[in-house]
């Protein structure tokens, strides 16, 4: 049971600020997350879901608690070491997309490969695999500004599943899209996540795309309210 | 890791060119300025310290009168007799030429030119650092009886016969005709600005006699075996000449000993600074160019920290974030310096020829603005960069 804890979060808390303005985000989250689970985490605006999912990302540190990912402390690791969990293990989407501006999708894609050192003709064969992958063959050598919103969201997740992360961290990754589009990236992430079993954690607004995922972690104030498998009564 | 950081720099490079190409253009402005200033001045005091020395060095030069305040027009010429106590008296002498000069028409054939004549001897080529282009100096007999004899510049060469050689040839100065025994080879304009071969040069006898009239020498040019012992034989020099116009202790000097080394120094020292004050005003332009730099770059800094917030969260290293930027930097700054050294280069040899001056290179101003506009780069491009590379990945996305 506990080797198929991939992330065990007890007692994270966040506060922003200091003294008189300090602000708690976070008051304490415990959390595990199973290999292969594909999570969606739901809340009201401000309720620190995104604190959460950047602390999991290790894109911020928490204030205090503790942050076990396969195994191994991350709140005792370093900046580098934590940079390398990213590299080897995650992967992320935001809601902006956060592509490189002016730069063709197949480099956005091939970015992370850079990082690891993958040979040049590696490189080019993953990343023009996922560009297929997220049916984007076509569009390689066009720029964020020559594509539509939506693909854009998939070259950053081409860009984010190219490494085979082990999970994939998403941020409202529908939230600036429309309906038939948002249905399309869920889609590709439940893809992601059946065929390739890469663990999905997803902060979604919407009832209907945190129906893709198998279990839904309710955030109020801070706070985990409620955590449901799909189809349980809460 | 160096390999690929370097393709990362390349790509952002070519990513953001009016960026990283008004970068370059901010560097090359600066370094072409400074270096072309720099050259330019150095070639200014070069060639008037050429002009300088073909006025001969180690020379005194002596002539009646002060050189300013009452009483200089009355101050009497000097006499051969002085010419030949400072040959014999004064130890440290080598040559004493004595000169008397007159303004006058030379006439060639249809031809006419006002010149210069000097009348002096032999040893006159010699003080002045004259060389010959043709022909010969005069022989003794000449200077003892005062033969109608000259030796000609090159511009008067040029104004009476042409690319012709004078040599043989006889101009008409007054009422006498003169043979042309010998062509002096070119020193160009002098310091000060005039045409030194614009002369014309006989023998002090035949100037007296045919020309003045009267015994009377309005110069001595003298040159000294060694430049160490200059200033010991001006003071000789002033000495015998007091002594010898029997002027009273009390009386000041009614002639004037000018040193010809003491020109230079002032003079190259004027060029000098003209040239600290030009390679100045191009440090300036080289500033400029480094602030516009730093406002491009100040400019691009929340792009830059998003995208470096991105190359952080797909799990860049923060040295390698680093050391991209750097590499960048570099590239840039280099290039721009490469560039401007090639544009100085091309401009100063281009105005070195129109403003006749000779163009020398200097290592020492091209490798210090090579090296100021490598820093110049390094600091605004690399500085910003490095901050945002400390920050929490999730501060340097957010950045705004
Ligand atoms: N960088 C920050 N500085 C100060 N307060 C912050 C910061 N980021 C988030 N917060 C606050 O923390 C709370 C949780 O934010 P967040 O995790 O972004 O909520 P959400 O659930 O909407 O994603 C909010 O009240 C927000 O204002
Ligand atoms: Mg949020």
């Amino acid at each position: 049971m506990s080797d198929e804890t991939l992330i065990r979060l007890s007692g994270i808390t966040k506060t922003y600020g200091s003294g008189q303005a300090a602000f708690q985000a976070l008051k304490g989250i415990d959390l595990a997350i199973q290999s292969g689970d594909f999570v969606a985490i739901m809340g009201h605006s401000g309720s620190g879901k995104s604190t959460t999912m950047n602390i999991l990302g290790c894109l911020d540190t928490p204030t205090s608690g503790s942050y076990r990912f396969l195994g191994a402390h991350v709140e005792q690791m370093s900046r580098n070491q934590r940079a390398l969990l990213r590299r080897n293990y995650l992967g992320f989407i935001f809601q902006g997309f956060n592509l490189l501006s002016r730069t063709t999708a197949l480099e956005n894609v091939e970015l992370p490969l850079i990082y690891r050192g993958e040979p040049v003709a590696v490189r080019h064969q993953m990343a023009r695999s996922a560009l297929e992958q997220v049916g984007l063959r076509d569009w390689e050598n066009h720029t964020p500004a020559e594509l539509s919103g939506g693909q854009q969201q998939r070259v950053a997740i081409a860009r984010a599943i190219v490494t085979r992360p082990v999970v994939l961290l998403a941020d409202e990754p529908t939230g600036n899209l429309d309906t038939r589009t948002s249905r399309e990236i869920m889609e590709l992430i439940s893809t992601f996540n059946r065929e390739h079993g890469i663990t999905v954690l997803m902060v979604t607004h919407e009832p209907d795309m945190a129906a893709y995922a198998g279990r839904v972690i309710r955030f109020v104030d801070g706070r985990v309210e409620n955590d449901s498998r799909n189809g349980e009564a809460s | 890791m160096l390999w690929n950081t370097l393709l990362l720099a390349l790509r952002a490079i070519r990513r953001n060119l009016m960026r990283s190409f008004l970068t370059v253009l901010g560097i090359v402005i600066g370094v072409a300025a400074v270096i072309t200033m720099v050259t330019l001045g150095n070639g200014a005091t070069k060639s008037v310290s050429d002009q300088i020395s073909s006025m001969g060095s180690n020379m005194l030069i002596v002539i009646p009168g002060q050189r300013f305040g009452p009483g200089s027009e009355g101050a009497p010429s000097f006499k051969s007799a002085d010419v030949d106590a400072v040959r014999n008296q004064i130890t440290a002498v080598e040559r004493v030429a004595p000169m008397v000069n007159k303004t006058v028409t030379a006439v060639y054939q249809a031809k006419n030119w006002s010149t210069v004549v000097y009348g002096t001897s032999n040893d006159y080529f010699q003080a002045g650092n004259w060389k010959l282009a043709g022909g010969r100096t005069f022989n003794e007999t000449e200077e003892r009886a005062g033969k109608a004899v000259c030796v000609i510049g090159e511009t008067v060469r040029n104004k009476l016969f042409g690319r012709q050689n004078p040599v043989g040839s006889e101009i008409r100065i007054k009422q006498f005709a003169c043979e042309v025994v010998g062509l002096l080879k070119s020193k160009g304009q002098s310091a000060m600005g005039q045409d030194q071969d614009d002369i014309v040069v006989m023998p002090l006898r035949t100037v007296q006699r045919r020309l003045t009239g009267s015994q009377d020498i309005n110069r001595l040019t003298v040159s000294v075996k060694n430049s160490s012992s200059i200033d010991a034989a001006k003071k000789q020099l002033t000495l015998l000449m007091r002594e010898r116009r029997k002027i009273s202790d009390n009386e000041e000097d009614d002639f004037r000993v000018m040193d010809t080394r003491q020109i230079a120094e002032t003079l190259t020292s004027t060029t000098k600074i003209l040239t600290a004050l030009l390679g100045a005003v191009a440090a300036v332009s080289l500033l400029v160019g480094g602030i516009g730099i730093m406002n491009i770059m100040l400019v691009s800094v929340t792009e830059r920290t998003r995208e470096i917030g991105i190359r952080l969260a797909i799990g860049a290293l923060e040295r390698e974030v680093l050391l991209q930027f750097l590499i960048e930097a570099v590239v840039l700054s280099s290039l721009g310096g490469m560039v401007g050294i090639a544009l100085a280069t091309g401009a100063s040899i281009i105005l070195a020829r129109l403003m006749n001056i000779p163009y020398l290179f200097d290592l020492g101003i091209n490798l210090l603005s090579f090296l100021f506009s490598a820093a110049i780069g390094v600091i605004f491009g690399f500085f910003p960069a490095r901050r945002a590379a400390g920050l929490n990945p999730i501060d340097a996305l957010r950045h705004e």
